[in-house]
């Protein structure tokens, strides 16, 4: 029996492109539960993005394919549907938030119209109806003069008030997930902190899921429930927000959070970079994505990729260090230290694990 | 006492956007950079940041103040000169995408401005120079025959930096070079610059609206608001101790990586947007969105004014 | 989520010493793993892989083929009249028959081939080429030069063009000369005014500021930096006004304003042909299908030019 709201099981999508097969997403397996916040955080490539506009059907086939896995929502298999079954849950049941506000609103329309259709599309009320609850989430999401922002054209308002309108838009059907595509990465940080607690006041007032995608980790702390690292097409760690940040098992997130200075510790004199860059998935690596990069590689991770090591309670690590015959590591400066709680040689299979409950 | 490298003094820079309407992107900064150290110049977009870069650099030509560089005016100086003035000031762009040119490869982007100068004897000690270029910021020859598009991100920021290497400059203006990386490739390239300065003697002004990686790199920062400074010091002041109520909003707003701290920790709430800079009223600019805002700060404009220091503060509401 | 034991599905069973790190001098992740593609030859493959492109392209080719070397293997000169075989339909001496003076219908139509093909290219080079120079003057500098250019386009595009190739071809006469100054006359304006855009919106890109803080003058970043960026799209303007040029040919011959005979195009055999056309419709049939093959051809590869060329497109 399914008991999340949404279950993506070892999902594979691929580009189909001149030079040959791209494999964007390599095997991606999570779930996000009813009022909750799941966090993807990756480099830019690493197939973030990939994910979650598959699992919205954003992505044209040809190129992109799935090659494998299964989506499920509530139960239903999201992958079966065609494009016209799917336009019943987007905007209904899912609806998104990109990074870039300017592109993903219609710039000859006003907004008002904008979101008076998407209401319409998916509730059977009048015009006069729809107008009156379009004013009334533009107020919702902190616009001033709602009455005055619906006459508006997108161009005439600035970064953050559209993606406040973006953000109205999305909330008109009450949906049960939020995609949020680095819904803050072109804002400034005041403008960013504005919209990430609308984003949480909403998330609580409504009780709506959040898939949130992000390179940010000052993002991530703010808002994730529970958090996936992902690199190169593969979920490398994932476990929940407290886990992560103050117990990571993967070299990976160690250069992620080593990499960010913060302004409450102390300034070090040089921080913790992951050298060179993401590997092309035009031909992914043999073994561990991450190997060529990785300061702690062994000879193990240029061979096999890694099986999933569960470190705690729902807390999931894809890394040979946690193999009980890897030698103790200790991380760089500035990250939380790895205790070595492994679970050896047991992979957490094909039960997912339940979501953290207990904070150590 | 060490030696001043760049003073900046009343610097302005006003667009004509029509209408005759002023936009006054840059209205009156001062600053000055010690020799082999950083400044850092925070403030939201469309505080006039860049344009305080691209002044300097003379892209733009300042419409008042003084740019002293190594003790020479050159803010109002020839054609010819400023062509030999770009062998010494030298600039890395905010967008690896848009600012190497397509059609290049990336050895030619790298030795432009070598053949420009005409730093080399001959071709091949041309090519040469640009391999340890590219050596020097991690990458190698076979790199070089290949064009920009081909590159990640963090690539290119770094083909952008060897390019600004190439003239060996004292002076580099970093105009947001990290925001549009992802943030482990941010401390790469930071790391990078901050080697490079202590190998080269590099004076950096180091622009971005990342405040903490400013509090990482930064020697003084400088925070500016709708063109005019508003607080000026030793970043470590700066930081510790704002006095500047936008300084404070900016520092509270910035997200930290730990999800503990962000549960308990209160933002002090500065809400609205920067206000457009055409034709600023008079009085302080930041008063619409301010908390303490009174009337002398609607009527009267407040001057940056010494706290202890060297530390500086344009607020009414700051006693020195 | 692969629920297989340690030992993997792929059969390599870890041992101990897998388990011993590696030296640190080994980044390799700043390697670069797929083939080396410049835009240029990014644009061929687009082009080869694009049946329509190289159907067109071949059409073209076949054309200009004949049009070149017809004309000299062939037996007949086109100016020889031979009034003991007039209007002959086509046969196995005369291919495409001849015309009322008994002039070879073959040669002729090769030859108008060589002044329709002609004034297509010059009439569709000629013109961007001095859109290209003074709009990328008027972009770039600005000021004054900026102004005075585009007053002139503001007035010379009120004149309709017809009143230009009339004065130009009494004053200069009918010749393919004539007709593409007169196309060029007309034709600059449009693309000095795309080149101006293009210019002011690469003024101001970053990797052209960056060539300016290298030191790099006016020139070098005109010809070296903007000017590549802006020739794809001009290249495909090119193909495509090369129909148009070819038309307005045809149609001033069709109306008595170009090619003279004994001088030949496709255009003045179709003006020709016309007035026979119930008796003899090879005529005009001939020259008539040429001309429409060939603007079909050209307009079809500059369509496919421009998706190749399209930057947004590319993958």
């Amino acid at each position: 029996m399914e008991e999340h709201l949404l279950t993506v099981r070892n999902l594979r999508v691929s580009f189909d492109t001149y030079a040959g097969e791209v494999q964007a997403v390599r095997g991606v397996s999570f779930y996000l539960d009813e009022g909750e916040t799941l966090a993807i955080v990756g480099e830019s490539g690493c197939g973030k993005s990939v994910t979650i506009q598959t699992i919205m059907k954003l992505l044209p086939t040809p190129p992109s394919r799935i090659k494998e896995g299964s989506i499920c929502y509530q139960g239903k298999e999201l992958t079966a549907l065609s494009d016209k079954e799917m336009e019943e849950y987007r905007g209904k049941e899912f609806s998104m938030i990109f990074q870039d506000s300017m592109t993903s609103l219609n710039p000859t329309m006003r907004v008002g119209k904008q979101m008076i259709e998407g209401i319409l599309r998916h509730q059977k009320i009048s015009r006069g109806e729809a107008k009156k609850r379009a004013v009334e989430l533009l107020g919702k999401v902190g616009l001033p003069n709602p009455e005055l922002v619906y006459r508006r054209y997108p161009h005439t308002m600035s970064g953050g008030q559209r993606q406040r309108v973006m953000i109205a838009m999305a909330m008109a059907c009450n949906p049960k997930i939020l995609f949020a595509d680095e819904p803050t990465t072109a804002l400034d940080v005041t403008m960013q902190a504005q919209i990430l607690d609308l984003m949480n006041q909403l998330k609580k007032e409504l009780g709506t899921s959040i898939l949130l995608i992000t390179h940010d980790l000052g993002v991530v702390a703010k808002m994730a429930d529970r958090i996936a690292v992902m690199y190169a097409g593969k979920v490398v760690e994932y476990g929940d927000a407290r886990q992560i940040f103050y117990n990571p098992c993967h070299p990976y997130t160690w250069g992620l959070l080593g990499a960010m200075p913060n302004l409450i510790q102390d300034v070090k004199s040089e921080l913790y970079a992951i050298p060179g860059t993401p590997p092309d998935l035009y031909a992914p690596p043999e073994g561990c994505a991450f190997a060529a990069r990785c300061p702690y590689a062994m000879g193990a991770c240029l061979k096999l990729d890694p099986e999933e090591y569960v470190c705690s309670d729902g807390h999931v690590s894809r890394c040979w260090l946690m193999d009980e015959r890897a030698e103790e590591v200790t991380p760089p400066d500035g990250v939380p230290t790895l205790p070595r709680k492994s679970v050896p040689g047991k992979p957490s299979g094909n039960t997912l694990p339940e979501g953290g409950t207990a904070h150590e | 006492m060490s030696e001043i490298l760049l003073e900046v003094q009343n610097l302005k820079k006003y667009f004509n956007v029509g209408k005759g309407q002023t936009l006054k992107a840059v209205d009156g900064v001062s600053f000055q950079i010690e020799r082999g150290k950083t400044l850092g110049l925070v403030g939201e977009s469309g505080c006039g940041k860049t344009t305080v870069g691209r002044t300097l650099l003379r892209i733009y030509e300042p419409d008042g103040g003084k740019i002293l560089f190594d003790g020479k005016d050159i803010s109002r100086i020839r054609r010819t000169e400023a062509k030999a003035l770009t062998r010494r000031m030298q600039m890395v762009f905010q967008d690896p995408y848009a600012s190497l040119n397509p059609f290049f490869t990336v050895g030619e982007i790298v030795g432009e401005g070598l053949k420009i100068h005409k730093l080399c004897a001959n071709e091949k000690e041309r090519q040469e120079r640009v391999y340890e270029l590219l050596q020097m910021v991690g990458l190698n020859k076979d790199h070089a025959n290949r064009f920009p598009h081909e590159f990640s991100g963090g690539q290119r920021q770094r083909v952008g930096i060897a390019r600004a290497l190439a003239l060996n400059p004292d002076f580099i203006v970093c105009d947001e070079p990290i925001s549009a990386l992802d943030v482990s490739i941010q401390a790469q390239v930071v790391n990078m610059l901050m080697k490079f300065q202590q190998d080269m003697g590099l004076t950096y002004l180091f622009i971005a609206h990342d405040l903490s990686m400013v509090r990482h790199i930064a020697d003084q920062t400088a925070v500016m608001y709708l063109g005019t400074m508003v607080e000026y010091g030793n970043t470590k002041e700066v930081y510790s101790n704002p006095l500047h109520p936008y300084t404070q909003g900016l520092l509270s707003a910035v997200p930290v990586a730990d999800p503990d701290y962000e549960k308990a920790h209160q933002r002090i709430p500065m809400d609205g947007e920067v206000p457009s800079p055409v034709n600023p009223k008079p009085g302080c600019r930041f008063c619409a969105r301010c908390r303490n805002a009174t009337d002398v700060c609607r009527s009267e404009t407040p001057q940056l004014k010494d706290v202890g220091a060297g530390h500086k503060v344009a607020c009414h509401h700051v006693q020195s | 989520m692969t629920n297989s034991g340690i030992s993997g599905v792929s059969g390599v069973e870890l041992k101990q010493e897998d388990f011993v790190r590696l030296p640190k001098e080994r980044n390799l992740s700043d390697a670069i793993v797929r083939p080396s593609v410049s835009y240029w030859s990014d644009v061929f493959r687009r082009i080869r892989s694009d049946k329509v492109a190289v159907m067109s392209l071949g059409i073209i080719c076949i054309i200009s083929l004949f049009a070149i070397f017809a004309p000299i293997l062939c037996p007949y000169e086109y100016e020889t009249t031979d009034l003991l075989h007039t209007n002959l339909a086509p046969c196995r001496e005369h291919w495409f028959g001849t015309d009322s003076l008994g002039r070879d219908q073959w040669a002729r139509v090769w030859i108008g081939a060589r002044t329709s093909l002609l004034i297509g290219l010059g009439g569709a080079i000629v013109p961007q080429v001095i859109g290209i120079f003074l709009g990328g003057l008027s972009g770039y500098f600005g000021g004054w030069v900026d102004m005075l250019i585009m007053r002139i386009i503001d007035v010379g595009v009120c004149i309709p063009s017809l009143v230009y190739v009339t004065l130009i071809m009494l004053w200069l006469g009918s010749g393919p000369a004539a007709i593409i100054l007169a196309i060029a006359i007309t034709g600059w304006m449009d693309s000095a005014r795309v080149v101006r855009g293009r210019m002011l919106q690469f003024k101001n890109r970053e990797f052209v500021l960056a060539a300016s803080t290298q030191g790099a003058g006016s020139l070098r970043i005109i010809f070296r930096h903007i000017l590549p960026n802006i020739l794809g799209q001009q290249v495909v303007s090119v193909s495509s006004a090369i129909p148009g040029a070819i038309f307005l040919e045809a149609y001033l011959s069709f109306i008595g304003l170009g090619i003279k005979s004994p001088m030949t195009s496709w255009g003045q055999l179709c003006q020709v042909g016309a007035s026979f056309y119930r008796l003899y419709p090879y005529q005009l049939f001939i020259p008539g299908l040429l001309i429409s093959i060939t603007i079909l051809a050209f307009y079809l590869f500059g369509n496919c030019l421009r998706d190749a060329l399209d930057p947004h497109l590319r993958d």
